[in-house]
């Protein structure tokens, strides 16, 4: 490709003494010691995390302190970095909850394979698994990267419910064994 | 139309003609013309009752003119089909000659999508706890033919939702849709009429009858055949969901009926072994006990270790070191008829290349029940016979080497997975005698034995077994063996050539095969890539007249076997 050369302008003598330049300069860094901050003094000082921020997944309980997962493992079969393990469990008989017969054993995130996608949020059919608004985590050791169920819960919290689901389906089963059904 | 041929008759679907076998249900034509249609209750091998109403589907009869049986032809000169006005149930409509069937019109879908919405009503649309989901007729066509959202805004019949109906089948009362599979296999197949429905309407439960459970050996067959998840295994409850299984062909080793079967595992674990089906052996069924065969795979008593002298060492050190006692003479050589038809092979090239005194196996039997398990409970003890490892049927006690071994005729014994204390040669015995044992877990024979070569179970190696039919039935690994075990026919390949430098171990079946079908006259052709999945009859007529122990089973007559086999020999 054909190009021109040009030559360079030469400054002219306001331009040799540079001082302009260093007002500009100047100008800038005092014009910026009078604005509001936009750092913080991290980790003294917190950003503001927006909602749908896509921080460590863990498992929710509801209001009333049931656990919400049930091991369908959707979660797992979805997760891409493979973080998610679940060993699914049965509910006893003599439980409070026995109706929804099954919740994991175990249920461990690695949370060093974790990409924060999201889609285990989005999977899930029971609404157990959020995503947090934290998002820095840190541990001494590999293994202790890898969320055990408690830690997750402890983490998680509860979420309200909309639905009670399992809770409607109760109160179903007893309406009709009271109408002499079931 | 098309000229029919021998038994086959010409029909139309969605008006493309296809030629079906005459007697077949137009679900089966529909299958062979390589289109869909859904059902719940019609299954191949079961009687049809037509009660889930899901393969409905529009038919008609190409017409003729009742006075002069002249066809009636319409504007384009084609003979006019008279359309019921009505559907019908493709299960319970045998395929005519020149029957036209509609699968796919506006009113067939009208009709899925009906019977779909009456189906759901009262389903508890449990899925995420659902042992069924991944394989569940009922999330298949709803996905097909339903409608997303329910209509239906009264409380849902409530049934109980943990029934045991015997000890490993487990009954959800509210996802079953009342197709009645359960009971016809139990009725017809199982030959235990211990399934029924009480109550009406929507208010029909499954249960069995007063004082009875579902407990016969083929109650987890009901599992299979369960379009929902209204039957699951006790067992399977809860433990993995199916769409983690991966799903590898193997062969039951319970016992010579050589039942096929599918073993799910996932990540080196089996989960549950399903039958696969096969219409020659066992159509689609396997007994409760070849499903926890798998039990033994995962144990903690597993040999993982080659060893010499109770030192572990390589499996080439392993193998001189059993090559320099065989070589010694005066061996005995204990095959079995759970190994498969390459190891039995190497094996007796083994004996004939130390010159063994005696070669036997050892037999197991039980009693037959007639449909799934034999007499003989060892799968391959025709493959024995064929690879020429033996001549006669097995004993169960080995009395002959215990005499052998007394007078001191024989002073090396070389066991391929028998454990010998079981089969009347004492511990003190063995210790007289340089043992060589080739086996899968610890015991008393691994114990005393000199040079020791864990092996694989059948879960984690590839091979054949020849069943009851001299039928010649391949099978897969499914999950890896413990680290740093050979296959079986790799220790035996190595073993045979420190005794015969000249052989080259082979690396595979594949080259066993090629050796086996030049060398056995009955092998001929055969190399382990074509077996067909159905499995590949061998001419066993040359072994008709031993007196072989197994009953009639399933889709076995020994009566009928042996007067074949005179036929072919004659």
């Amino acid at each position: 490709m054909a190009f021109k050369q040009l030559a360079r302008k030469p400054l002219n003598w306001a331009e040799r003494t540079y001082l302009p330049q260093i007002i500009m300069g100047l100008k800038i860094t005092f014009w910026n010691m009078l604005k509001k901050k936009v750092t913080l003094e991290y980790p003294d000082v917190r950003p503001v995390i927006p909602n749908g921020y896509r921080g460590i997944p863990t498992l929710v309980k509801d209001p009333k302190g049931r656990e919400k997962c049930v091991s369908c493992q959707l979660c797992e079969f979805v997760c891409p970095p493979k973080a998610i393990r679940i060993q699914p469990g049965e509910i006893p008989e003599d439980s409070e909850n026995a109706h929804v017969e099954k919740a994991p054993k175990e249920f461990d995130i690695d949370m060093l394979r974790c990409i924060y996608c999201g889609f285990c949020q989005e999977v899930c059919p029971e609404e157990a698994i959020f995503l947090q608004k934290v998002f820095s985590l840190s541990g001494y050791s590999r293994e202790e990267m890898v969320f055990p169920k408690a830690k997750l819960y402890e983490l998680g919290g509860t979420y309200p419910d909309q639905h009670y689901k399992w809770e409607k389906k109760r109160s179903a089963a007893e309406e009709n064994q009271a109408n002499g059904h079931g | 139309m098309k000229e029919p041929e021998n038994n086959f008759i010409s029909v139309f679907i969605d008006e493309e003609e296809i030629l079906v076998p005459s007697g077949i249900n137009m679900v089966e034509a529909t299958r062979l013309a390589g289109k869909e249609m859904p059902h719940y209750c019609y299954h191949q091998k079961l009687s049809v009752t037509g009660n889930c109403r899901m393969c409905l589907m529009e038919y008609g009869m190409p017409l003729t003119d009742r006075a002069t049986g002249e066809p009636i032809l319409d504007r384009r000169g084609m003979q006019k089909i008279g359309w019921l006005p009505r559907p019908a149930i493709a299960c319970a409509t045998k395929a005519l000659p020149g029957i036209h069937i509609r699968t796919d019109s506006e009113l067939v879908r009208e009709c899925r999508n009906g019977v779909m919405e009456f189906l759901l009503i009262n389903h508890p649309l449990d899925c995420p706890i659902c042992d069924q989901a991944g394989e569940c007729s009922l999330q298949e066509y709803a996905s097909d033919y339903g409608r997303g959202y329910s209509r239906f805004v009264e409380n849902k019949n409530v049934k109980p939702k943990r029934t045991r109906l015997g000890p490993r089948v487990m009954l959800d009362d509210e996802r079953c849709i009342l197709c009645s599979r359960c009971i016809r296999f139990c009725k017809e197949i199982a030959k235990d009429d211990v399934l029924g429905f009480i109550d009406r309407g929507s208010y029909s439960t499954l249960t069995c009858f007063p004082g009875r459970s579902l407990e016969n050996n083929y109650s987890l067959n009901t599992v299979d055949i369960c379009p929902v998840g209204a039957l699951t295994s006790i067992d399977f409850r809860f433990k993995m969901r199916v769409w983690f299984l991966k799903e590898t062909a193997s062969i039951c080793t319970e016992s010579s009926v050589g039942v096929n079967t599918l073993a799910g595992c996932r990540e080196g674990k089996i989960y549950r072994i399903t039958p696969r089906r096969n219409d020659e052996v066992n159509d689609t069924w396997m007994p409760d006990s070849g499903r926890i065969l798998h039990n033994p795979v995962d144990s903690d008593d597993r040999l993982v270790h080659y060893t010499i002298d109770g030192k572990h060492t390589l499996v080439e050190e392993a193998a001189k070191k059993a090559a320099d006692i065989l070589s010694k003479g005066a061996v005995a050589v204990v095959g079995s008829g759970r190994a498969s038809v390459e190891e039995q092979y190497l094996l007796r090239k083994i004996a004939s290349a130390v010159n063994a005194v005696s070669v036997s196996l050892v037999s197991r039997t039980g009693e037959g029940d007639g449909l799934l398990i034999s007499a003989d409970r060892n799968p391959n003890v025709r493959g024995a016979l064929l690879t020429g490892l033996i001549e006669q049927l097995p004993h169960a006690n080995l009395t002959n080497l215990a005499t052998d071994v007394e007078t001191g005729k024989v002073k090396t014994i070389l066991s391929l997975g028998e454990d010998l204390t079981q089969c009347g040669l004492g511990r003190d015995l063995l210790e007289k005698s340089n043992l060589i044992y080739f086996g899968t877990h610890c015991n008393e024979t691994g114990e005393v034995a000199h040079v020791l070569f864990p092996t694989l179970t059948v879960f984690e190696k590839s091979g054949s077994f020849l069943n009851q039919q001299f039928r010649l039935q391949t099978f897969h690994t499914a999950v890896p063996g413990p680290a740093g075990i050979r296959p079986d026919i790799d220790s035996l390949g190595k073993l045979l050539h420190c005794l015969d430098p000249e052989t080259i171990p082979p690396s595979n079946t594949v080259d066993i095969w090629a050796s086996m079908s030049s060398g056995i006259p009955q092998f001929a052709g055969v190399s382990v890539e074509n077996i067909p999945k159905t499995g590949l009859l061998i001419d066993g007529s040359q072994w008709a007249q031993l007196p072989f122990i197994e009953g009639k089973s399933l889709h076995y007559d020994p009566a009928t076997q042996q007067s074949e086999a005179m036929n072919i020999s004659k």
